[in-house]
């Protein structure tokens, strides 16, 4: 264990690592500033067991039924070893559907460096080595001068450098190589309507998409492949209209890929962030809660709105920022002139006098809002 | 966000309450109303689960699919609603009016009211949007008949649905919208969505803030979510177990005690929200309505009338999507509609106009000097221009030259004539009025306003500004979307 593992297993306690997913990756993107969150999930620290034992649990419940049609759904659209899935995909890249495909599932077993080892070894064992691709192929169906049998692999292990730290993403995702390319092919049961998905779900589906080509082409480089091998257009798997007939649509992740991977760039490495983190920190569930509350407020968080739906320490985070307009939400603290405290904004707005000359705009605007928004209410 | 919106949250954190954002009411209320709470299965396509619905307080009718994922059971879902909805619908084809139209060359008619639907949350909008365009194109006939009621209600839902989008249209109504148009809370936008947090902030239960009250509103234990997604926990520990118990039913009687239990379970999620959107629609009452909200819901008896001469002709459904003249039409009509809206309510609202005031696009004054009888006599003939000159300590940002209105004037065009900085900070402007005082070279009594009174002048023009022309759709060239194909989905479009 190096100095840094070591310091994480112990800011994490007694368990294991929390494994990520492409959600908890994808989820970095949302909040990157957060020196918190960085460590917590750097650390794989228990989120929903920590904000339990504080007094402040986190709500992604998922309904069982939410559940049920979601693997219904995959485990149709998966039947009969991919037949249909293999369809669907080749008809949407506009590749002949093969005959038939190989099938193989990655899933299954304990030890995730071994998967890991054992999904890299499957996927690339047919590939050319490196040169034969010198740039991107024009188009996601162009075919390739690479003669191997199209394939499906189910549940691959992948892995990712986040933050110093090598993660193992849980595998939710079904690699197809046709056409002598790897597509990323994610299978959702959220519909699409009239050629229309709710844009939230869609959102979150290319983001986590981004993450699995992302690692997709990193294991390509690792073993000596071009990593444009793997496509940067995903394939998006869902049920059609009010029925449940699977749909596959194309979806270009190029800006997700960019906002991943500067994201993983960006996130400084965890050594670095925690020389700020006091030599006590503590995020293990099973210490005291009042011990963990004070130590998290010693590492800085930057709370906004968008954490209740991508954090699971968002209550404790809120209920820190109060009397913060960035709680409010962005929008609200610019329109107040960037003023980051309540107080200070009713202060600036009741005409008190700025010491600070970066406020005096601030405080101007803050001031005649109050002074029009008085007369208002008293004329009305 | 406006900085006068984000301030009046920032108050509302302070004072532990929400606090008003708007002096008038913006939306039309209709006496009755009807309210719809629907709840969906989670997990599937806008699959109906429950609804309680009706247009009194106490005449909340409760509808359930006991068995969510069953074809069958969600149409019959749907006649039962249809049942309900559309005699309401109905109930407001009565008595209509005639309005000129062409100069008065001709005439139309309009009915008298139209309906109006409340909703808790958009996502309630989004739920009706995709139940009409589930149910509008089912038939009566051939392979998967359906009641005659489903596919009506289907259009009208569509219609609700559309006009929702519609600025300034109250026919479908979003409670939470409306509520947030009135008052800013000390939470966020997305917590603003949550219909009992948005209520804890501006009616507190006594004895408790509106922080506290918005707190408590989010256990979804204590308070079930107001849909139509239901909270996980319920889902996982009662409803699952009590749809399988009447999936499991063998005899009559025991069916019978299953489908109470699950009526019992869903109405004690739909009651909350129930009752919160009656005291939501009771604190909107409360407002005294805007001076323009009538003319608005004109349009909205208008579309009403519309649709229903639509139905009554060939009926048929809205298409699955708009053709591109279609869809440049709505886009140009929403604008519009947006642009109107946004100048209504600034000319309705004092509270409103402060913003433009904020921004320099309007400003308040105290008339210093007026001059009601002078004469142009410049041109070929001489005409009343009046000049008055106001002292404001509101920022004047707009040109000389400029015109401008009054809200108090709508009918008065005031041209900016000069904008003078005063030594105090305050400025000094002269404007020259036309219009709205009468035929001749007197000005009528009270036309030209007085020294000593205080007014508003804004660049926002609420004239009316003819729309663009669109070609006919038989008049598209295909590569533009016409002459429309049938749109239409297949009848045998699954639903399951
Ligand atoms: S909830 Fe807290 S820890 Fe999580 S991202 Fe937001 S601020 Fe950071």
């Amino acid at each position: 264990m190096t100095g840094t593992e070591q310091r994480l297993a112990a800011i994490r306690g007694d368990a294991p690592p929390k494994r990520h997913n492409a959600r908890t990756i994808a989820a970095l993107t949302g909040n990157p500033g957060c020196t918190r969150r960085a460590v917590l999930d750097g650390a794989g620290v228990d989120k929903p067991a920590l904000a339990e034992r504080i007094g402040f649990p986190a709500r992604f419940g998922q309904s069982r039924f939410a559940i049920t049609r979601g693997n219904t759904f995959e485990a149709q659209v998966k039947a009969d070893g991919g037949a249909e899935l293999l369809r669907l995909v080749a008809e949407r890249l506009g590749v002949p559907v093969p005959a038939a495909a190989h099938w193989t599932d990655l899933g299954g077993g304990d030890d995730l460096a071994d998967r890991a080892r054992r999904s890299a070894t499957l996927l690339t064992e047919a590939l050319p080595p490196t040169g034969s691709h010198s740039d991107e192929p024009a188009g996601a169906g162009e075919p390739s001068p690479v003669g191997e049998p199209a394939a499906l692999f189910d549940h691959p292990m992948l892995g990712l450098a986040v933050a110093g730290q090598r993660v193992h993403l849980e595998p939710d995702l079904v690699a197809a190589r046709l056409g002598g390319r790897f597509h990323v092919v994610e299978i959702k049961s959220f519909p699409v309507i009239d050629g229309q998905a709710d844009p939230a779900k869609l959102a979150a589906a290319a983001v986590q998409s981004a993450v699995y080509v992302l690692a997709l082409r990193e294991l390509l480089t690792a073993r000596g492949h071009d990593p444009h091998l793997v496509s940067h257009e995903v394939v998006l798997v869902c049920p059609r209209d009010f029925s449940n007939a699977p749909v596959a649509h194309l979806l270009d992740v190029r800006r997700q890929l960019l906002v991943v991977r500067r994201q993983l760039d960006r996130m400084d490495r965890l050594d670095t962030l925690l020389v700020d983190v006091p030599a006590d920190f503590t995020a293990d569930p099973a210490a005291d809660p009042a011990i963990l509350a004070a130590s998290l407020t010693r590492v800085p968080a930057r709370y906004a709105p968008d954490c209740l739906a991508s954090c699971e320490l968002a209550y404790f985070c809120r209920h820190e920022a109060r009397g913060q307009t960035g709680a409010l939400g962005r929008p609200v603290r610019e329109a107040l002139g960037g003023i980051a405290d309540v107080d200070e904004v009713l202060a600036l707005a009741g005409g008190e006098t700025v010491t600070d000359p970066e406020r005096a705009e601030a405080a101007a605007l803050l001031r005649t809002a109050a002074r029009l928004r008085a007369d208002a209410l008293a004329t009305a | 966000m406006s900085t006068l919106r984000a301030l009046a949250a920032a108050q509302a954190v302070a004072a532990g309450l929400a606090q008003p954002v708007a002096t008038v009411r913006h939306l039309h209320l209709s006496r009755r109303p009807l309210v719809l709470v629907p709840l969906a299965m989670a997990g599937e396509a806008n699959a109906p689960l429950a609804a309680m619905v009706g247009s009194a307080p106490g005449e909340g009718r409760l509808l359930i699919v006991p068995q969510p994922r069953n074809r069958d059971q969600r149409f019959a879902f749907a006649a039962e609603l249809a049942a309900i909805v559309l005699p309401y619908i109905d109930g407001h084809r009565t008595a209509n009016e005639a309005v000129a139209v062409d100069r008065g060359r001709d005439v139309r008619y309009r009915y008298l009211d139209a309906p109006q639907l409340l909703v808790p949350n958009p996502a309630g909008v989004t739920f009706l949007r995709l139940l009409g365009r589930s149910t509008r194109f089912r038939r009566a006939d051939g392979e998967y008949p359906v009641p005659p009621q489903v596919p009506l209600l289907g259009r009208w839902l569509t219609f609700f649905a559309e006009r929702a989008e519609h600025p300034g249209s109250s026919t479908l109504v979003a409670m939470t919208q409306a509520l947030t148009l009135h008052w800013a809370t000390g939470q966020s936008a997305v917590e603003d969505l949550h219909l009992p947090a948005l209520l804890g902030w501006i009616a507190p239960p006594a004895g408790l803030s509106g922080a506290e009250a918005a707190a408590r509103a989010e256990d979804p234990s204590s308070c079930p979510p107001a849909g139509p997604a239901t909270d996980p926990e319920f889902d996982n520990r009662l409803l699952a177990p009590a749809i399988e118990a009447y999936a499991a039913a063998d005899d009559e009687a025991t069916r019978v005690e299953a489908y109470a239990e699950l009526e019992r379970l869903l109405r004690d999620q739909l009651t909350p929200t129930w009752e919160l959107m009656w005291r939501g629609l009771g604190l909107l009452r409360a407002l005294p309505p805007g001076a323009r909200v009538a003319g608005r819901w004109d349009g909205d008896r208008d579309a009403f009338t519309a649709h229903a001469d639509h139905l009554d002709s060939d009926g048929a459904p809205q298409p699955r999507r708009d053709g591109a003249v279609a869809a440049a039409a709505r886009l140009h009509r929403l604008e519009r509609a947006a642009a109107t809206y946004a100048v209504q309510r600034a000319y309705d609202d004092p509270l409103v106009m402060a913003e433009y005031r904020l921004t320099g696009e309007a400003f308040v004054g105290e008339v210093l000097l007026a001059d009601p009888t002078r004469v142009d006599d410049s041109g070929r003939r001489p005409v009343l221009r009046p000049r008055i000159q106001l002292l404001t300590t509101d920022p004047v940002l707009a040109p000389v030259g400029v015109t401008l209105t009054s809200p108090s004037r709508p009918g008065q065009k005031a041209r900016l004539v000069f904008v003078t900085p005063t030594a105090d900070g305050k400025t000094e402007v002269v404007l020259e009025l036309s219009g709205g005082m009468g035929r001749g070279l007197t000005a009528s009594p009270g036309s030209v306003p007085e020294v000593g009174e205080r007014l508003c002048y804004t660049t926002l023009s609420d004239a009316y500004v003819p729309g663009a022309a669109f070609p006919t759709a038989d008049e598209t060239p295909w590569t533009h979307g016409g002459p429309p194909a049938s749109a239409a989905a297949a009848p045998d479009e699954q639903w399951a």
